[in-house]
């Protein structure tokens, strides 16, 4: 017998323990990979090529006030600027008030909108008709196979900021590949409704000519109307997004604090199982080390043995945290901040690590005690 | 006929190390539990000790919030002259035109920036809301002075926030001359100044984003707010201030979320864990079982010891974790409000009844744990176990 077949072997000697273990480390584990997941999708992911290109820019007073629409041909002249779309929030009911029916709804202009969003995909003859149609919306492919619309649908927005309901046609359904459970219209349709909102726009989405002009746009377009009765905010798509993260509240501190207790509670558990296991063992360990096995082997043994049980336990972990993250990211209602989330190979790695590493320290004490045992003791030991 | 309980509670403190490894398991998770149910109860009572059940706020219609548009101010004599408004000190009926809008502070911690509320209002809006706030330092606003009085909270958590400090909105800056505390309620998060100065300001003259009516009695609220609802020439909407703000309280639903996902996987792990540490009792206490057996106790009565040995366990588990948690009581934090998507602060409440279900947790959790085990030992063959 080879000592990894001794390990594999006594680590599933008392198999009920060993799966309780297993299971109870996995749901740790299957936690701390979901806030891992969603740690890395609000502050670490990393953007689109398009995405590191586009900015944002909104009254510098807070989102709730509107810029005035000659802003775009102001923030088009600005050097690195390529395109400019306005960009503005609707705000309207679908169907009634539930939270589930809430999606976002933004006014643009179709003649440019692909120009600052080239990572959309919808067939052109979509596009050309969704151009020519006054009334015509665009939904993302996720959005619209939640509510079933198709081509030539019709849909009624209730407007709670602006008095206006809107009677739009589906004209296209486009592809993000983060999906973003967004529809787009023309905004002129509410610019020419409701008289308080013409020529304005909420925000506007800016294309620079490279990523590395990004600060320098920002800046640019600040400093321009710095001192207009409007100034500005304009900051990188994923500033921006970040910024709404921020006002969820302290979530950095919510998810570290969780992480921290899920993991000390991992530690706890095996800690506590390999305690078990080990003290029964104490006669075995005499037998083995008179048969010749030295300290170091013996506690090696021990140590691998946690490690083993304690990954597997990762590894159930992380594979269920991998399908709950699917089936949240596609479900409805779950809201805005889950889409398009996915558990990284980078996170998986980690979560395992630290399943290893718990199964590690968790085995460090009692393994210790069980290799400095006397044989002549331990050999006389009756549990 | 029963086993005592000093059986179970000597058994627990034999095995200290195991004992006081699961109950800190437990208590983690208890702890994490009350913490999320604190969050909640503390923006729950944010919302629902806002607003009083006497005042009618009047949106335009559709309108879901107070941002949210406006209407024409040539539409408030309208509403000042409605039946069954409460007269104000000056014998006017007490109303108020109200400018609600969001800006932009940076936390003092440097954690970002958050949207605050500012409302503008005239004299009568003070008048209306002196149930619920206090003034706790310097004085009320001045009419047509560009001055402001900020929330208790707004000034614990924002750089500049004292009296006689100046924030800078709109057009230029304000002086802080008061700071009121509102006593957990959604003005916890408000800074108010005179509606005049702050429509000018952010150039929304002309116009309110809100009214408020302060009505004589309950029944003249409710009599008022379907009397704006139904004029057909004002186009406005009447709702209790009460019925607003429980409207609000799904601004807690990520939190909800999150926090009841957190709570049941760590449940289910820590019962696995309590599953083990029992089957470790029962497996080490084998022959103890048999002789109990032997000696005439019931297997029933073995069942209930061992489960009320694990639900010991667990109580205790429960009890190192409100202890845990005790120092975060009323600790204030703020979040995003989905209505008015500014800032709603709001404090940690370990209310009687968030311990209590605490407790419930915990019991669940042992039973789940304790069951198996206890069913695998009073099931055990007498014979064989004396053997063993």
């Amino acid at each position: 017998m080879t000592l990894t077949r001794f390990v594999t072997k006594s680590a599933f000697r008392n198999k009920r323990r060993s799966a309780l273990t297993v299971l109870s480390i996995s749901f740790s584990l299957l936690l701390l990979t979901l806030m891992m997941t969603i740690w890395r999708s609000f502050y670490m992911d990393q953007e689109s090529e398009q995405s590191s290109q586009r900015l944002v820019t909104r009254h510098k007073v807070s989102l709730t006030f509107a810029l005035p629409m000659f802003y775009r041909q102001k923030i088009r002249a600005i050097p690195g600027v390529t395109n400019v779309v306005p960009v503005s929030w609707f705000g309207g009911l679908y169907k009634d008030e539930k939270p589930e029916n809430f999606f976002a709804q933004f006014g643009t202009d179709p003649e440019e909108f692909f120009k600052v969003y080239p990572e959309f995909q919808m067939p052109s003859d979509q596009f050309s008709a969704w151009q020519h149609d006054r009334a015509g919306v665009i939904a993302d492919s996720e959005l619209a196979k939640k509510f079933g619309w198709k081509i030539g649908d019709r849909i009624v927005l209730k407007g709670t900021i602006y008095p206006v309901d809107l009677e739009l046609n589906v004209r296209g359904i486009y592809k993000a590949p983060v999906p973003t459970q967004s529809v787009y219209f023309h905004w002129k349709y509410v610019e020419e409704a409701v008289s308080w909102a013409k020529d304005t726009a909420g925000t506007f989405g800016i294309m620079a000519d490279s990523p590395q002009n990004v600060t320098k746009v920002a800046s640019a377009v600040d400093d321009n109307f710095r001192n207009s009765p409007q100034p500005t905010k304009t900051e990188s798509e994923k500033a921006f997004q970040l910024s709404f993260v921020a006002m969820l509240g302290n979530v950095k501190a919510f998810i570290l604090s969780i992480c921290l207790a899920v993991v000390f509670a991992t530690l706890l558990v095996s800690a506590n199982t390999m305690a078990m296991s080990i003290r029964e063992r104490t006669r075995e360990v005499a037998v083995l080390k008179t048969l010749g096995y030295t300290r170091g082997t013996v506690l090696g043994l021990f140590v691998s043995e946690a490690v083993v049980i304690a990954l597997l336990g990762g590894l159930v972990g992380v594979l269920a945290a991998i399908g709950i993250v699917q089936a949240m990211a596609h479900a409805s209602g779950t809201g805005l901040f889950l889409t398009g989330m996915k558990v990284t190979p980078a996170t998986m790695l980690v979560a395992l690590a630290v399943s290893a590493l718990v199964g590690f320290i968790s085995a460090m004490v009692p393994s210790y005690h069980a290799a400095q045992v006397d044989i002549v003791e331990g050999l006389r030991y009756i549990g | 006929m029963a086993i005592p309980v000093s059986y179970n509670i000597r058994n627990l403190k034999l095995r200290k190390g195991l004992t006081i490894m699961t109950a800190l398991g437990i208590a983690l998770t208890v702890t994490t539990a009350i913490f999320i149910m604190a969050l909640l109860a503390g923006l729950n009572k944010a919302f629902a000790s806002s607003g009083d059940p006497l005042n009618v706020l009047v949106l335009r219609k559709g309108s879901t919030a107070e941002l949210s548009g406006g209407f024409d101010a040539s539409l408030l004599p309208t509403l000042r002259n409605l039946p069954g408004i409460a007269k104000d000190k000056n014998g006017d009926p007490t109303v108020s035109g109200e400018w609600v809008v969001v800006i932009v502070l940076p936390r003092k911690d440097g954690t970002g920036e958050v949207n605050v509320t500012v409302r503008g209002m005239m004299p009568d809006g003070l008048e209306i809301r002196r149930p619920k706030v206090n003034l706790v330092e310097g004085r009320w606003f001045t009419p047509g002075q560009r001055e402001v009085v900020i929330s208790d909270s707004i000034h614990k958590r924002f750089a500049n926030a004292n009296v006689g400090d100046s924030l800078a909105f709109g057009k230029g800056p304000w002086k802080v001359v008061g700071i009121f505390d509102a006593g957990g309620s959604a003005y916890e998060s408000e800074i108010w100044g005179d509606v005049n100065q702050m429509a000018s300001d952010f150039d929304r003259q002309g116009g309110y984003s809100s009214a408020y009516l302060r009505a004589t009695d309950p029944v003249s609220a409710d009599a008022l707010k379907h009397r704006v609802s139904d004029d057909q020439r004002l186009k406005l909407e009447g709702m209790l201030e009460t019925e607003y703000y429980e409207k609000q309280t799904r601004s807690g639903a990520p939190i909800k979320f999150v926090g009841l996902l957190v709570g049941i996987i760590m449940a289910i792990g820590s019962s696995f864990a309590a599953m083990n540490t029992m089957y470790a009792a029962v497996a080490y206490r084998g022959r103890e079982i048999a002789t109990l057996r032997v000696m005439g106790f019931s297997r029933p009565s073995i069942l209930t010891s061992f489960v009320f040995e694990s639900l010991l366990l667990s109580l205790l588990g429960a009890l190192v974790g409100i202890v845990l948690m005790l120092p975060f009581n009323g600790m204030t934090t703020g979040t995003s409000n989905a209505v008015t998507f500014s800032e709603v602060v709001f404090s940690l409440r370990m209310t009687p009844t968030v311990v209590g279900y605490a407790i419930l947790f915990a019991i669940i959790m042992g039973l789940l744990g304790g069951l198996a085990p206890a069913w695998h030992a009073a099931r055990q063959n007498i014979l064989t176990a004396l053997r063993g």
